[in-house]
């Protein structure tokens, strides 16, 4: 299992071909089995935990335990499917929800896996960063004795003295930007034989430092995000003031670590709702709320809030989430007293507005019955039967409302909270007419109808607009924006920098004094197509009559995209 | 004719031209595992039924075959390759002016940019080295996916709901589209480096006796990846070539992804006030990103890099043409935008 039992430790994933200044291969370290105490075993988990193979089977783990959460309905996101789930499926319904499978993402084993995938990729980062370190300050690796075990050699000869060349490989190496492109060495290695060991690429292993920091710092700000953050959702009529204080919100939930008192209380106001819709496919096209913001301190402000132009106030952002219709009415009891007026939100069902809702009127003049009408709206009404009505336009060209008319307790003083948008009926009783049917109510804009059974009247005044406003903050947005960018920054430094070594010896050819023989091989960390050029760009700038000679060999990995024809290589053992 | 159907008729032109294509480099596949199986030395022996077989293997498999056979086939797979792309890039513009708005707001047009993605991908890969096989891989999947797009996916050219009118219609969805492009040319790679590596290694599930189902084996036993049928990868590139090669656009396609991925939390937290909420579809990145990411960290692995980490990458690239088509036509996400 552990190869790794070296006296020095390399983290893992460092143990490729560029960790040290031998070549692959060299000398496998003997197997030692050391005694383990307890602190050994710790250290054997620890390592285990922080080993590229658990990270593995962490991240294929976390991939396929990511999947349920599609497969089966959540809680957070539609309790309502979790509940008609198990009313379906009562023999193996309880069992998926005691083991998780209704709210997968906070689930203890997808929490588990996550977290320890976390642990391993500290436990391998840090020791990762200390190497690295180590790295930035030292100095390139010597020169190899003989190249012909790297994947890319090259090899020309020069009028210019050894260290003539070396210079001028050197100053090719180190570019002429500000920053050196390869850090280099040179040194005479005997009389008549110089050489310089160039590295380039430290910004690959930083880029994937940084990465992994930046995953840690999202989970981080995503944590406290949770904590801090709030979100509600109200409904606003056209012409009312909604005030931020949380007893103004329909639902409300915030973190743990949010406080109330935080809140603040800026003013915002609907003054107009208007939306497009498609006139063939009656998609909707446009939605724009126009409202005045009005924050303490500072003079109100007519603004916009749109579908991906979310309104900012107060800190929290707010959302257009939904708009429907709400009916304007005046219901007169039976002594003709006004009971209530006012606009009723209806909710919108589908894409036409066909939409639902409950008019409540509690408030009857002494001893008689409370009045309940349910029913629907239709924005564009059209009558197929007599009794079948249905919405064919989402704009209100002719609104039709439907109702039914019920009697009785509404039950609104037993003090257990209600649904606004539906009729309890245990205290009602239905109005029928003299067969003993149902009767409906149809109105237009501008009708009043007698209610039955002489309960009094009800006028259908108009239409005016609602929208479904969604108020959210989390300070911790601008964090993971600037850990997102740093991530994707960092990723695509470790993808695409090149980390690679280079090395160039000049000496004096033993049969001719005047004539250098250079000699050059490099190394990359991991498959590198554009190593064989570097090299041979470099051996082309070098100074002298004799250019470079071309008969530089490679590596099968770049050979496939070597532009010049390579001429036959001698046996040579794939690096693998 | 209205400039929605002029785009029409040109993606069905492009499906015609790349169905051409895609024949023409099985042709030049045919040819050259002729070519290969005559210049090689004999096969091995047949292996007869329930015969352990021995890993024969074939040490004249040279790479240095030649790249490209010059034969008819070839041209015409490279120019039909390209008038497709072209012909799709023209419907795609023509259905982007019909719309108004960037074309990449359904699956219809998603597939269109997907396609065209993974053509212009293999026009790059090929120009320097032929290798048919990608070709026919990439092909087989692009005319596939046209045929699906036009017969399935297809909708009328038309602007789009608010919740889509943005200019991350533009940068998430054409940065995804891309990515599923460039996974597809490397998914090519990969599947042919695993081949390649199979038949050099003489491994093959065909050869070794199936306990239950011997007599379905030996019917399939003429397709084992180190018999003739596959002679062919004789000229394929070495696995580690195609390795690196599959590596490369692996990583392009996984920066891409993840630019996806954080453009797409940027632009929920914009038009559904939060930027992560488990939606199938932000379910089925992630699941394919981490995917990847382990296909990434494999490579660096010891035991795990090679033949091992390119079935990551089946993994990954499963996970991303799930993602497409699973996930959105479950309609109860928020992603499910087909318009069907």
């Amino acid at each position: 299992m552990s190869n790794d039992r070296t006296p020095a430790y390399t983290p893992d994933g460092l143990e490729d071909a560029f960790s040290g200044d031998a070549l692959p291969g060299d000398g496998a370290a003997p197997a030692v089995l050391p005694r383990l105490g307890v602190a050994g075993w710790l250290r054997w988990a620890w390592r285990q935990l922080t080993s590229m193979r658990v990270a593995l089977l962490l991240l294929m783990l976390l991939a396929v335990a990511a999947v349920p959460g599609s497969m089966f309905p959540q809680r957070p996101q539609s309790p309502a499917d979790v509940a008609q789930y198990l009313l379906d499926h009562p023999a193996s319904g309880p069992w998926l929800d005691r083991l998780g499978f209704f709210d997968v993402y906070t689930s203890a084993w997808f929490s588990a896996i996550y977290l320890l995938l976390f642990v391993s990729l500290v436990g391998c980062i840090l020791p990762r960063a200390k190497v690295h370190l180590r790295a930035l300050r030292a100095r390139p690796p010597r020169t190899p004795r003989r190249f012909d075990r790297f994947p890319a050699r090259g090899s020309a000869e020069s009028s210019a003295s050894p260290e003539d060349v070396v210079r001028a490989a050197e100053r090719v190496l180190r570019g002429r930007g500000p920053l050196p492109m390869f850090r280099t060495e040179a040194r005479e290695e005997a009389p008549g034989v110089w050489s310089v060991s160039a590295e380039r690429g430290y910004l690959r292993e930083t880029g994937n430092l940084v990465f992994h920091l930046a995953l840690v710092g999202l989970l981080v700000s995503v944590a406290t995000g949770q904590m801090l953050h709030f979100r509600g959702q109200v409904l606003l009529g056209e012409g009312r003031t909604f005030v931020n204080a949380q007893t103004d919100y329909d639902t409300f939930e915030s973190g743990i670590a949010f406080q109330p008192e935080s809140l603040d209380p800026f003013r915002l106001t609907l003054d107009r709702f208007t939306s497009r819709f498609d006139p063939v496919t009656l998609q909707s096209r446009d939605f724009l709320a126009e409202v005045t913001l009005d924050e303490p301190g500072a003079e109100p402000e007519a603004t916009t809030i749109k579908v991906n132009h979310p309104l900012t106030a107060g800190g929290a952002k707010v959302y257009l989430q939904g708009n429907g219709y709400a009916p304007q009415v005046v219901v007169r009891d039976a002594a003709g007293e006004v009971a209530f007026a006012g606009a009723v939100p209806f909710l919108p069902q589908d894409e036409v507005y066909t939409s639902q809702g409950v008019i409540k009127v509690p408030d009857v003049s002494g001893g008689q019955e409370q009045i309940g009408l349910v029913g629907s709206l239709l924005p564009t009404a059209q009558q197929l039967t007599e009794t079948i009505w249905r919405s064919v336009d989402p704009q209100p060209a002719d609104p039709v409302l439907v109702l039914s008319v019920w009697s009785g307790d509404l039950g609104l003083d037993t003090g257990i909270p209600q649904n606004v948008y539906q009729l309890d009926d245990t205290g009602m009783e239905q109005a029928v007419d003299a067969q003993g049917d149902p009767v409906t109510l149809h109105l237009r804009p501008g009708e009043t109808v007698e209610l039955p059974d002489g309960l009094g009247t009800l006028a259908f005044e108009g239409v005016s607009r609602f929208v479904a406003l969604d108020l959210r903050y989390d300070p911790a947005l601008p964090f993971l924006l600037v850990f997102a960018l740093l991530g994707i920054a960092g990723l695509c430094t470790s993808l695409f920098v090149p980390r690679r070594r280079v090395w160039v010896r000049a000496a004096v050819d033993d049969a001719d004094p005047v004539r250098t023989v250079v000699t050059a091989g490099a190394l990359a960390r991991s498959d590198d197509v554009g190593l064989q050029d570097e090299l041979d760009r470099v051996l082309g700038a070098l100074p002298g009559p004799s250019r470079a000679d071309p008969s530089s060999t490679s590596s099968p990995d770049s050979s496939s995209h070597g532009s010049a024809p390579r001429p036959p290589a001698p046996a040579e053992e794939a690096q693998r | 004719m209205t400039v929605g159907d002029l785009s029409t008729l040109f993606v069905w032109g492009s499906a015609t031209a790349l169905t051409i294509a895609f024949l023409a480099y099985t042709l030049a596949l045919g040819r050259q595992a002729e070519l290969a199986s005559r210049a090689a030395a004999p096969e091995p022996a047949q292996v007869g039924a329930g015969g352990s077989s021995v890993a024969l293997d074939v040490p004249a498999e040279a790479d240095d075959m030649p790249t490209s056979d010059g034969s008819k086939a070839s041209g015409i797979a490279r120019a039909t390759t390209l008038l497709g792309g072209l012909l799709l890039l023209a419907g795609i513009v023509a259905r982007g002016v019909a719309a108004g708005r960037s074309p990449t707001a359904n699956m219809y047009e998603f597939t269109l940019v997907g396609v065209l993605t993974a053509v212009a991908v293999l026009v790059f890969v090929e120009r320097k080295r032929f290798i048919p096989f990608v070709g026919v891989i990439v092909l087989g999947i692009s005319v596939l996916a046209l045929a699906v797009a036009l017969l399935v996916f297809f909708v009328r050219a038309d602007s789009v709901q608010p919740a889509l009118d943005s200019y991350w219609l533009v940068l998430h969805v054409g940065v995804a589209i891309l990515a599923t492009g460039v996974f597809t040319v490397a998914f090519a790679a990969a599947l042919l480096q695993v081949l390649k590596d199979s038949r050099e290694t003489g491994r093959s599930h065909l050869e070794q006796p199936w306990r239950r189902a011997d007599g379905l084996r030996r019917a399939l036993h003429r397709w084992r990846v180190t018999g003739p049928a596959f002679a062919w990868l004789r000229s394929v590139p070495s696995p580690r070539a195609l390795e690196a090669q599959s590596f490369r656009l692996n990583a392009i396609g996984f920066v891409l992804w993840t630019f996806a991925l954080v453009g797409g939390s940027i632009w929920a937290e914009h038009a559904w006030g939060r930027y992560w909420g488990w939606d199938p579809k932000e379910v089925g990145t992630f699941v394919a990103w981490v995917v990847y990411a382990a296909y990434l960290h494999a490579r660096t692995t010891r035991g795990w890099s090679g033949r091992r980490a390119a079935y990551f990458v089946f993994w990954g690239y499963a996970a991303v043409i799930a993602n497409f088509t699973v996930v959105n036509l479950i309609p109860n996400g928020l992603h499910s935008y087909s318009g069907l």
